[in-house]
């Protein structure tokens, strides 16, 4: 053996080390930082996580992009979500007096709210983009009580790494970490374009998530539970999508 | 057009080494970046099924005009297309994979990038030598014949600029316009897509960045099986070179 091919064998090999131990320290921290997003198990698991780690590590604090009041969109697309059921006809006609927002799992003080319980507990507008993964989207001013009033007024418990929210429909449903979950414009939305928000856009209650797909901004919300593992909900990956395919986090 | 030849200086080296036609991290990279932009432009002409409509300004949907659109069925009832198929649902693995390979563009253009610039590759092969820099001596090698043999690997000027073009100019903004279109991205860097004219705007301009590269891959695998496919094709592969061997290309 030459000296040279040894000189690049041990070079080459010390370089495989060091990129291995350095892959498997990335992982580490990561996961330590909370960096992986629970669905990274799937196929496209390394290109979820690197989207999910790089957003949360450069844009955790940015605000998503509020727009004046001109550019409210005169005709946002009415995206239908299944027929109502029978319970939402009932509550419908009730005008969703007995709309109630339950907030349970880690918290100090599990409450049910009605929607006038959470007009009085904080109030927010903005005017943001809703973005779909099919590549339309609108503008409209959104009016909500901030989702971190509502988890303050509950007092989360440390443990608490996620967020779930839920609607009667057991296929609408997802979750947020804690961040998101607390970032100021993640709002429990009631009003739309300084009215009431109406069904077709999610009324009574919607989650609005304005920096992540629309699909994440999930309508018609009647529970949230802060947990400290998604596991146990749905197949365990955070939400429905990525049983279609799409990804738990939606920033991109 | 004739470059002068690199010769080496140097005395102590008995047997002078053949330099590769391309440098292994051009290789490398060049097969990487071939991959990656096959996976894009298959999931993003996917993505494309669930919308084919492209709209001007921040906002689009079907209840607007748009600036134009494909006339091709769509993924989604929800558009009108004309035609009465829907076709399946790809959507999911489609964004997923088009994400994975735009992160190996990614990589990969990091490593070409630092290597182009600090082994003088960009400015040794790429930069139009200065006599080079008129109307004239490019009017002359655009109408060249890629058969022509003219005794050199260097490539000529229309070669380089449109090298350059692509690498500086298309795909930093195919990477700008689709980064535009992130939620997250923009709420952190606003000022992407706003200079854009918008988030639509993003998407329409990513679209035809994307055409533009797919007229150079074209042009591109034309000009190499006119050139001599298998030639080329291993001076990309291996290295070895077909053509005279004094310069590097």
């Amino acid at each position: 053996m030459s000296p040279i091919s040894r000189r690049k064998l041990i070079t080459g090999g010390a370089v495989s080390v060091a990129g291995l131990a350095g892959v498997a320290a990335a992982g580490r921290i990561a996961e330590r930082y909370g960096l992986i997003p629970p669905d990274h198990g799937m196929l496209y698991g390394a290109g979820e996580t690197l989207n999910y780690a790089t957003q949360r590590l450069f844009a955790r604090h940015a605000l998503a992009r509020e727009f004046p009041r001109g550019m409210i969109s005169k005709t946002p697309f009415l995206n239908e979500v299944s027929p109502h059921g029978a319970w939402f006809k009932q509550a419908q006609a009730e005008g969703f007096r007995n709309w109630k927002l339950k907030v349970d799992g880690l918290v100090a003080r599990p409450t049910s709210f009605s929607v006038a319980d959470l007009q009085a507990l904080g109030r927010r507008s903005q005017i943001t983009e809703v973005v779909c993964e099919e590549g339309w989207s609108y503008v409209a001013e959104w009016i909500g009580t901030p989702l971190s009033a509502v988890l303050r007024e509950v007092g989360v418990l440390p443990q608490a790494r996620y967020i779930v929210y839920l609607s009667p429909d057991p296929d609408q449903w997802d979750s947020l970490d804690m961040s998101q979950a607390r970032h100021p414009q993640t709002l429990l939305s009631w009003g739309m374009n300084d009215g009431d928000l109406p069904v077709g856009f999610g009324g009574p209650l919607r989650m609005r998530v304005p920096r992540q797909l629309g699909y994440k901004s999930v309508k018609y919300i009647h529970r949230v539970t802060v947990t400290d593992s998604v596991k146990g909900f749905g197949d365990g990956r955070g939400s429905p999508a990525p049983a279609g395919g799409y990804a738990w986090y939606a920033g991109i | 057009m004739c470059y002068a030849p690199r010769v080496s200086t140097t005395t102590a080296v008995p047997v002078q080494k053949k330099a590769p036609r391309h440098a292994a991290v051009v290789r490398v990279t060049h097969w990487l970046t071939v991959v990656a932009f096959a996976l894009l432009l298959f999931t993003g002409g996917e993505i494309i099924l669930t919308h084919p409509r492209f709209y001007w300004g921040e906002t689009g949907n079907v209840t607007m005009k748009p600036l134009f659109r494909i006339p091709i069925p769509s993924s989604r009832d929800t558009v009108p297309t004309g035609y009465k198929t829907v076709l399946p649902d790809e959507n999911g693995w489609g964004r997923a994979l088009h994400f994975e390979a735009a992160w190996l563009l990614v990589f990969t253009a990091l490593v070409y990038g630092a290597w182009g610039l600090g082994s003088g590759h960009f400015r040794r092969n790429l930069l139009p030598a200065r006599g080079d820099w008129n109307g004239r001596a490019f009017w002359r090698d655009l109408w060249r014949s890629p058969r022509e043999k003219t005794g050199s690997a260097a490539y000529n000027v229309v070669q380089r600029t449109a090298y350059l073009g692509v690498i500086f100019v298309l795909f930093p903004m195919v990477m700008w316009t689709g980064l535009a279109l992130s939620p997250t991205f923009n709420a952190a860097f606003p000022w992407f897509v706003d200079v854009l004219g918008g988030r639509q705007s993003a998407r329409t301009l990513h679209f035809f960045i994307t055409i533009a590269l797919t007229v150079f891959l074209v042009v591109h695998v034309t000009m190499v099986a006119m050139s001599g496919f298998r030639g080329k094709m291993r001076g990309m592969i291996t290295g070895r070179g077909v053509e005279s061997e004094e310069e590097r290309g």
